[in-house]
């Protein structure tokens, strides 16, 4: 019975937001006591809908490209002609994450102007670093008499690469993803200090007027996207783990 | 036939294999033994080119294993590992179907390959076929490990220690069933291995190696009879020479016309099961049997022991 309680609470959680979002009006009861009389309680300079989808699809783009480099980069470090690259490919890396997004936006904005981009930049630099380790560590430590007998079946480099190391590392390399996109969800609500669409929108204008509510609206759907989307990517890695015999 | 000649490894100028040349007769089983970085491992591995010889050459039937890739190479000879590498995220079927998807086989030769494979190594196909390596016991992944390696039909087939991993009764049925194997595909096996026991059971010809040398290249009796060095007497063990004789002899050829008292031995067991079975029964001679039951005489307990005894 107890291992039905996660789930549970998580289809509430998912319900709960599809509802404030879809209809945030009707959840103004519950927030009114925060907000000074006369003062809105539902955030009412944007669509909140449309503001965590641009906020995710900003979180998706970002993290898509930052997957693609960062796997890619590990790949190539991993290969024999790769080798020497693996040390500044790692501190290049850990620039990107050690940099704070805040400077990456001050940095970009003159660079490529207000927007989605500055934001879309920072949020790939940061996310980088934990897509990047993990798909290392998962392709330096395949086991050894797996990797002996793909070479001695006759599998070519690349063979080996396609059919064999990447499907092993999968649920490491997934990991990685998980943790960049939590990070990036967060991450991403700076940018709209820069005119990035995103739910930080709506936590800049509650900060701005004093406005509690919108803080916390703005707060808890991020919060609820992040836990949602880590718990679902979590399934899915368990998933690939338990098919390739790991767990 | 495989001819190893003057076949040089060295890393970094240290010397793993020195000077190796054998010459390995087709449809044999040839075991190389050795202690620990005594090269054995390095030497199969220069065969399928795993491993780079640094000089000399190794001929597979007449032809140079450098004339055609490595990736080529490895795909016409088995290779069998302790701890059978099975690919975790493939099914059994799909694991033994490896070699045969490289070669670009169609569905049904592959299908149907690894049906025989599965039911020559004694499970079940509809069960097996579809589970994931993990599923498995120890000796079942074994199994499944030495069939990937026969899928392509190979000629030769190397094994690794191929039964490092396994408990001593899975492993002695292990070692029957590869004798069988190499009988019914005719296939020709070199295999390494630190187990004397398994190199007396499964070997036509052993090969000891030592520091990169092999010091002593012949069968296995000769090996007691007239050991090349100090080395390869330490290998066999004082105690152990009479048994190692008598474990490679069938009790059919120590067979006398006569009669005997009891329960009978088959006349492919080996002497030492003769020299037990007397022993532990206490009787002087066992009438012997063939293979389907006729009487073949009998074997005596004398006639055991003259033949453990030193050849002079």
């Amino acid at each position: 019975m107890k291992v039905w309680v996660p789930t549970i609470l998580r289809s509430l959680l998912l319900l709960v937001l599809i509802a404030f979002l879809v209809s945030p009006d009707s959840f103004e009861p519950l927030l009114k006591p925060l907000v000074q009389p006369n003062a809105p309680a539902i955030y009412n300079q944007g669509s909140l809908l449309s503001l965590t989808l641009l906020h995710l699809r900003t979180v998706l783009i970002a993290t898509l490209a930052a997957t693609i480099i960062a796997v890619l980069l590990a790949i190539l470090v991993t290969r024999p002609f790769g080798a020497e690259f693996l040390a500044l490919s790692r501190s290049l890396v850990n620039i990107g994450q050690t940099f704070p997004p805040v400077a990456v936006l001050a940095l970009a904005v003159p660079a490529v102007g207000f927007g989605e981009k500055p934001t879309l930049i920072a949020l790939f630099l940061y996310g980088l670093l934990p897509i990047f380790e993990n798909t290392l560590t998962a392709l330096t430590n395949l086991p050894r008499s797996v990797m002996e007998a793909a070479r001695g079946s006759g599998m070519t480099p690349f063979q080996r690469l396609i059919q064999v190391e990447l499907p092993l590392s999968l649920p490491v390399v997934v990991a990685g993803i998980r943790l960049s996109v939590v990070i990036s969800l967060a991450t991403a609500t700076i940018g709209s200090t820069v005119a990035a669409k995103t739910l930080g929108e709506v936590i800049i204008a509650g900060l701005q007027s004093n406005n509690l509510a919108f803080v916390l609206q703005g707060g808890l759907i991020v919060g609820a996207l992040a836990v949602l989307i880590y718990d679902g990517l979590s399934a899915i890695e368990a998933m690939i783990a338990r098919r390739t015999g790991a767990a | 036939m495989i001819e190893i000649d003057a076949i040089t490894k060295r890393y970094d100028g240290i010397t793993v294999v020195d000077n190796v040349s054998m010459v390995i007769e087709p449809r044999t089983v040839t075991v190389v033994v050795g202690t620990s970085g005594s090269g054995k491992t390095t030497l199969i591995r220069m065969i399928n080119r795993l491993v780079e010889a640094t000089e000399g050459a190794i001929r597979l039937d007449g032809e140079d294993n450098r004339s055609i890739p490595g990736y080529e190479l490895r795909r016409r000879i088995g290779y069998a590992i302790q701890g059978h590498g099975l690919f975790p995220h493939r099914t059994v079927a799909q694991n033994i179907a490896t070699v045969p998807g490289l070669l670009g086989w169609t569905k049904a030769r592959t299908e149907a390959k690894v049906e025989e494979l599965l039911t020559l190594f004694q499970l079940e196909p509809k069960t097996f076929g579809p589970r994931y390596p993990h599923e498995l016991s120890g000796g079942q992944q074994q199994r499944v490990g030495v069939a990937r390696a026969l899928a392509a039909e190979p000629n030769v087939l190397l094994m690794d220690e191929p039964f490092g991993a396994l408990d001593p009764i899975i492993r002695a049925k292990a070692q029957e069933d590869l004798l069988a194997i190499q009988k019914y595909f005719a296939t020709t096996i070199v295999l390494v291995t630190h187990d004397m026991n398994e190199a007396f059971h499964l070997a036509d010809k052993i090969a000891v190696m030592d520091k990169g040398r092999v010091v002593q290249y012949g069968p296995p009796a000769e090996l007691v009879r007239a050991p090349a060095t100090p080395f390869v007497e330490t290998l066999i063990g004082d105690a152990e020479r009479p048994f190692r004789l008598l474990s490679i002899a069938k009790t059919g050829a120590a067979a006398e016309p006569g009669e005997a008292e009891g329960e009978p031995i088959r006349e492919d067991r080996s002497q030492q099961e003769a020299l037990a079975d007397l022993i532990w029964s206490g009787r002087d001679a066992l009438p012997v049997i063939s293979r389907n039951g006729a009487p073949m005489g009998r074997v005596t307990l004398d006639a055991i022991l003259k033949r453990a005894a030193r050849p002079r």
